[in-house]
């Protein structure tokens, strides 16, 4: 977007999305500051690994919106959040599965619910301090694509798979093309006092960082935690027991307490999680390996590869890039369920990769260019003999 | 799509002064130019009222000449005006202060009445002796114009009078300008001795406040909402009302409240009060006219915008307005980058908007309780502000209902 736009900037307090903002009033856009309220009872100060939900965010965003000179407001956005983005947390880890509420967020919050509310208020865009760059397509039709961040160790432009079109040609990045030292450099010349504020790196939701203690807290109800066996994947021998699988996550491998080393004394790890039964199978990490994956519910930042794309596929934030083929095709049960039309990917990986939940974002590039997302049903595993199916 | 930056022209400034249609009187009201004068009277001259020599004794009679004019405004004696740091600590002195002392004469006073309107000063008050204290609270009912249920009070205080440790019951509500029957309310609790305390912060200067003629045990107000400074107020007590004290230290006020005299602001406040006293009844009927154009001019632009409040026992200055279809923060918002300020007049934890308690407890649902705005006039306010108003009014609500989620 070129011009002078009217702008909303979200503010969370932090440093990034505070020199987003200013960046934008710099480029002459008519910039109005909104710190989204999400959490529903947001705690006073940060306690532990910071949130950016709590009142001294909120405060933190306000005063830099006052060093900028711009005006402030903060939305109201918790009801959406809980059912949005907390609520099918809990679902999706009921159901055993590893989702990101990172990228549920910018899909269904940022630039969602808050970019519809900016856009009936007359606003044009949403800018965010995310790492990510955004550039004409090449065919000169005021397409946008959607690319990596100059800084490789910052680029957050996985989260932002889940965009589509128009959601990219309503957002605005000012960081992307900028090293992460740089912005903070920046903030502390332009007066700004979260100049040396922590990166954010947890749930926000989740106040201290404890994933597990929170969702065995909130779980209580919906997947109750009688425990299970701990299962030898290979030999099927159980191991020991555990008092809730809402704890384990696929590839982790501390905190089994497994009495018993392996029998080659190599170490174990969660090959997967059976919310039914509560069973978790545990086994050595080249058991982990997956070399195929297919992803449900994609979303595409332009058009919808027509034909197989060999290009690379990210599986986890700041994870590893893999070389894979994606190829799109029909999807027997669509987003309504068994017989409705949809499209799912089937995602070959020419390099394996590990760890791999479902649940999990898998997001596709063509060079530097995000093309789109989906959300890991099933994983492959070359050595594992039967394929992990979709756990309901 | 990246914007270009150039930091080295990225020196802050802070936003350039703008002439801004206030609209916004409930929440604080300009400080009358005699008020300034009488606090830079004092600001520059030493002297701790409680100190012996001529220095002290200055001030001392400042201070006492304070305390005095703002007992001919209100009609209360000198003595029965405790000086405070504003609103909400009168309130808590008040509340508490006469809860703890009107127990420990009688372990039986436990209740507190007050209503489901009060301001958060009243109400986390009480809440607070409820979790903390072991009183038992009891919010009584409002009609929809926000006016107490006066049968629901004497029902609970017939109920068992003797355990009642005081009534609260501000005056006039700080969020749709509903007046409150002091006068009955007192008449009910005087027939079994129990004291009554109103929050007249919103009242004094905008309706005819006499203390004495009230029959009100206590009656906190303020300065900065009649045109005096902040951090200033008063609690007035009857001489008879025994309180025990929140702030501990040099027993300067009665001993009911220590720390050392403010001069300056009370002297700004002396002024304040006495003049809005004064000015009272020319400044209500200059409101009431004001405020009648900008309800008419709105319901012109906005045909099915509703008035909250009560439609004869009302602030002169209030105009509380629901928006059909709108959220309130998003006209509040619209309003604002038009220059024009008003309040959602909904209370603020981590600037997280609430839905109104007062309204709620008028009977409006969650929804409509959040698709209103408090538009409150004063002094300064004029018909420009209210053509201003009235003009933008109607795109922007046009604008807000487009943009409230489905």
């Amino acid at each position: 977007m070129t011009g002078s736009l009217r702008v909303v900037a979200a503010m969370s307090g932090g440093v990034d999305s505070a020199v987003a903002a200013a960046r934008a009033v710099e480029a002459g856009h008519d910039v109005t500051g909104v710190h989204l309220a999400l959490s529903r009872n947001p705690a006073s100060y940060r306690s532990g690994a910071r949130g950016c939900c709590t009142i001294e965010d909120s405060n933190d965003a306000r005063r830099a919106a006052d060093v900028i000179g711009i005006p402030f407001y903060v939305w109201d956005l918790s009801d959406r959040f809980h059912t949005d983005v907390v609520e099918d947390f809990m679902d999706e880890y009921a159901a055993g599965r590893t989702p990101n509420p990172c990228l549920r967020c910018n899909e269904k919050i940022k630039f969602a619910a808050v970019l519809d509310r900016a856009l009936a208020l007359g606003f044009d865009a949403v800018a965010t301090g995310h790492y990510a760059t955004l550039r004409p397509g090449p065919a000169g039709d005021g397409l946008v694509e959607l690319h990596r961040a100059a800084d490789a160790g910052k680029d957050q432009s996985y989260v932002l798979g889940v965009l589509d079109q128009q959601q990219l040609r309503h957002s605005i990045f000012p960081l992307g093309d900028t090293p992460k030292s740089e912005v903070r450099r920046e903030a502390a010349e332009r007066g700004l006092l979260v100049a040396d504020k922590p990166d954010s790196h947890d749930i926000c939701f989740v106040a201290d960082g404890d994933n597990a203690g929170w969702l065995k807290e909130k779980l209580g109800e919906r997947a109750p935690n009688t425990g299970g066996e701990i299962v030898d994947d290979a030999t099927g021998e159980v191991l020991g027991r555990h008092d809730g699988t809402v704890g384990f996550t696929i590839g982790q491998r501390k905190g089994l307490r497994i009495g018993r080393p392996a029998a080659d004394g190599r170490p174990r790890f969660v090959l997967d999680i059976e919310p039914v039964s509560g069973a978790v199978r545990v086994g050595p990490r080249e058991r982990l390996a997956v070399d195929g994956l297919t992803g449900i519910r994609p979303r595409w930042c332009g058009a919808a590869p027509s034909q197989p794309l060999h290009g690379t596929v990210q599986l986890r934030a700041h994870g590893d890039e893999h070389r894979a083929v994606v190829r799109v095709v029909p999807d027997p049960d669509g987003p309504d369920g068994p017989g409705s039309l949809g499209e799912r990917v089937d995602v070959e990986l020419l390099d394996p990769a590990f760890g791999i939940a479902p649940g999990q974002a898998v997001v596709v590039y063509d060079g530097t260019r995000v093309v789109g997302s989906a959300t890991i049903s099933t994983t492959r595993s070359a050595t594992r003999r039967a394929d992990q199916g979709v756990r309901a | 799509m990246t914007p270009a930056t150039d930091p080295a022209t990225s020196a802050t400034k802070p936003p350039p002064a703008r002439e801004t249609v206030y609209l916004d009187h409930a929440a604080t009201t300009p400080v009358r130019p005699e008020a300034v004068a009488a606090m830079a009277a004092h600001l520059h001259r030493v002297g701790n009222p409680s100190s012996l020599h001529a220095s002290g004794r200055w001030a001392r009679r400042v201070v006492e000449e304070s305390r005095e004019a703002i007992a001919g405004a209100v009609g209360c004696r000198p003595g029965e005006v405790v000086f405070t740091s504003g609103g909400t600590e009168s309130d808590n002195l008040a509340v508490k202060g006469s809860f703890w002392s009107r127990r420990d004469a009688d372990p039986r006073r436990t209740r507190v009445l007050t209503s489901a309107v009060e301001h958060h000063a009243v109400l986390d008050a009480v809440h607070w002796l409820a979790e903390r204290e072991g009183a038992d609270v009891e919010l009584l009912p409002v009609d929809r114009h926000g006016r107490l249920d006066v049968s629901a009070l004497r029902e609970s205080v017939e109920r068992d009078p003797d355990t009642v440790a005081l009534v609260t019951l501000m005056w006039a509500n700080n969020e749709v300008g509903t007046l409150q029957p002091i006068d009955e309310v007192v008449a009910i609790a005087h027939e079994h001795g129990i004291p009554v305390h109103t929050d007249a912060v919103q009242a004094v200067g905008a309706v005819p406040v006499d203390f004495a003629a009230s029959g009100v045990d206590a009656l906190t107000l303020t300065g900065h909402k009649l045109g005096g400074p902040y951090g200033v107020g008063a609690l007035v007590v009857r001489r008879e009302v025994s309180l025990t004290p929140l702030i501990h230290g040099g027993g300067q006020e009665r001993d009911i409240r220590s720390g050392t005299l403010a001069t300056p602001a009370i002297a700004g406040l002396a002024a304040a009060v006495e003049l809005a006293v004064e000015q009272q009844a020319e400044h209500a009927a200059a409101l009431e006219a004001l405020r009648g154009d900008l309800v008419a001019g709105v319901r012109h632009a906005v045909p099915d915008a509703v008035v909250n409040g009560h439609p004869v026992h009302r602030l002169p200055g209030n105009a509380h307005l629901r928006f059909p279809g709108c959220e309130g923060d998003s006209l509040l918002m619209l309003l604002d980058a038009r220059g024009i300020e008003c309040s959602t007049g909904s209370a603020c934890s981590a600037g997280v908007p609430q839905a109104s308690h007062v309204l709620l407890a008028m009977g409006c649902t969650d929804t409509e309780a959040r698709s209103s705005l408090r538009f409150s006039l004063g002094r300064t306010s004029t018909a420009a502000d209210v053509a201003a108003l009235v003009e933008a009014i109607g795109p922007a609500v046009e604008r807000a209902r487009a943009a409230k989620a489905p």
